[in-house]
């Protein structure tokens, strides 16, 4: 019930290449890993998480090496990605009307290209993020950085760090729960497909722009 | 021909012999423990630097006691060496040149360093790892290395730059207090080699009273600031020193004059746990409320049909 069934769907539209998907759920993947491994040092009552991966030395010396994935995979979103992230004038529009947002009234919105406001915002912050976490993770990673900085450097640091990975982790949450929510947007990243319907429904000028360009 | 004979009054060193074990913890990293209802006598090792000659016997005792083998390293050019703590080395005496203002005098500023012990230690407030920095009852922090897991939280927890990571077992070191000694009825290897009893041990109490002799004595020789160096800012310490600049601490290689655990661990390992943890949960919580009063964002069949006739109409 959750994705409209095939038979109403009017027609597929692609909106992720296989290398697009690939980037993503690489990206996915680290990152998930990134907070479970770093949330199991940051609080005791998580610790236990470390068992996951064979205890905590392990957890200490795989984190920083998955976060070196991520951002390199992170970069690949990033470069293909951020054109369509730049600002445009319908944003502010959708901004300025959380309500109609939260409560699915797309009707009452102006036409979205291929990413909303919101989807924006995430973008960005989320590659601000990633910036701030591998500059100040890279000045904790004592294995290979200790004698690049000083001890209080590294407070400052870790303190950063934390903070970062915690906004982190809540622009993920944000982000799963709007691909949860809004069905049909999970098979953009499985299929790398949508429906006209969801596409007409939450992109439309996307779509308008996709199919001008194919006739 | 006078008969000079010169004999070292005996060391105040008193062989305490503390239990130890995990029922006698008053502070245990990363966990809430019920501390033991009775705390043992607590015990502090007096450095009396005014006292210290730069031998070194204490960390070649340390060393032997702690069966480290560090590799031979190289003359800089001054008497610092090896130049700093490491994970093979507990304690280092550091050595500063200082003429003093008043008297023009050059003064050889010896202090042994190494871990102080902290009544409030920042490295175990800092350390991850449940059970892998310990406090006992009477006062001594130690680590286990058997829960450490290497990722040098101690070091940036600690306000006296101690604790080292191993490069070969990848989990910190600094000094026990002998702790394993002291279990068997022994004082500190450092406070028994120390030929001029310079470093002394026993219970706090005694140590401050001893102290209050030394400091007495150093005023009454002219060293008005002569003073006891037990730091309030981390509850105080169980390595305590006599300084005859007391008013000074920085003089000696930067002993911090009051040193704390940095308020930016204090927020780090405090606020940020509990409002960061908070957080993640409001917003599952929020999530799933939106869910239960929104209901999905579902297309709708009219969408299909719209999208069906956007492609009718231009194709
Ligand atoms: C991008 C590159 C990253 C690097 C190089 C890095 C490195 C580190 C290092 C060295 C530590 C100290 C503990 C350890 O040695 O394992 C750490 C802790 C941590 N990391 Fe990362 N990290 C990165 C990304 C991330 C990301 C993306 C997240 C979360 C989404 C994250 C979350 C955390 C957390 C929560 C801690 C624990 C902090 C605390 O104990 O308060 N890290 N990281
Ligand atoms: S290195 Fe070991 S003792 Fe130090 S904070 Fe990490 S787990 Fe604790």
């Amino acid at each position: 019930m959750a994705v409209p069934d095939k038979a109403r769907a009017s027609y597929e539209v692609s909106r992720y290449t296989t290398g697009a998907r690939i980037n993503h759920w690489v990206t996915a993947t680290s990152l998930v890993l990134l907070a479970v491994t770093g949330l199991s040092l940051f609080h005791p009552s998580l610790y236990f998480l470390t068992g996951l991966f064979g205890g905590g030395a392990i957890v200490r010396v795989i984190h920083p090496w998955i976060g070196v994935v991520l951002f390199f995979s992170f970069l690949g979103l990033f470069v293909r990605f951020w054109r369509a992230n730049l600002p445009s004038r319908s944003d502010a529009q959708w901004v300025s009307h959380p309500v109609d947002v939260l409560t699915g009234h797309e009707e009452k919105l102006p036409e979205i290209g291929t990413y909303n406001a919101g989807q924006k915002i995430m973008f960005w912050l989320m590659s601000l993020l990633i910036i701030v976490l591998i500059a100040s993770g890279v000045v904790v990673w004592d294995q290979y950085f200790y004698p690049f900085t000083t001890i209080p450097q590294k407070r400052v640091a870790l303190l950063i760090h934390s903070i970062a990975a915690i906004v982190a982790i809540l622009n993920w949450i944000v982000h799963v729960y709007a691909a949860i929510w809004v069905r049909g947007t999970i098979s953009a990243m499985t299929r790398g497909k949508v429906t006209g319907g969801w596409a007409w429904r939450h992109h439309r000028k996307w779509l308008r722009d996709i199919l001008a360009s194919r006739s | 021909m006078a008969n000079f004979e010169f004999v070292l009054p005996p060391a105040p060193t008193s062989n305490v012999k503390p239990i130890f074990g995990e029922q006698d913890l008053i502070r245990r990293s990363a966990s809430t423990i019920t501390p033991p209802a009775k705390r043992q006598t607590e015990v502090a090792k007096l450095i009396d630097v005014t006292k210290c000659i730069g031998c070194k016997a204490c960390e070649v005792a340390c060393l032997e006691w702690n069966d480290l083998h560090h590799e031979v390293g190289s003359n800089t050019g001054v008497y610092d060496n090896p130049p700093d703590l490491d994970p093979d080395i507990f304690t280092v005496m550091r050595f500063t040149e200082w003429v003093n203002p008043e008297t023009k005098n050059l003064e050889w500023l010896i202090r042994k360093d190494g871990c102080m012990h902290c009544e409030d230690p920042g490295c175990l407030k800092a350390c991850p790892a449940p059970g892998a920095i310990v406090q006992y009852s009477n006062g001594i922090v130690d680590i286990d290395h058997e829960k450490c897991i290497g990722c040098g939280y101690c070091i940036k927890g600690c306000p006296f730059n101690i604790p080292r990571i191993s490069k070969v077992d990848h989990t910190a070191y600094k000094c026990t207090l002998c702790s394993d000694r002291l279990a068997v009825g022994q004082g500190p290897a450092c406070a028994k080699a120390c030929p001029t009893h310079a470093i002394v041990f026993g219970t706090k109490d005694d140590m401050k009273k001893h102290a209050e002799g030394r400091i007495t004595d150093l005023k009454s020789r002219g060293f008005r600031n002569a003073g006891l160096y037990d730091p309030p800012g981390v509850g105080g310490t169980h390595v305590m020193y006599v300084l005859h600049h007391a008013d000074q601490p920085e003089l000696y290689a930067g002993l911090p004059s009051n040193p704390t655990i940095s308020p930016i661990v204090e927020l780090w390992k405090g606020a940020v746990k509990y409002v960061g943890l908070s957080a993640l949960g409001f917003a599952a919580v929020v999530g799933v409320l939106h869910h239960l009063v929104v209901g999905a964002n579902r297309v709708t069949a009219e969408d299909e049909d719209n999208a069906g006739k956007l492609k009718q109409g231009r194709s």
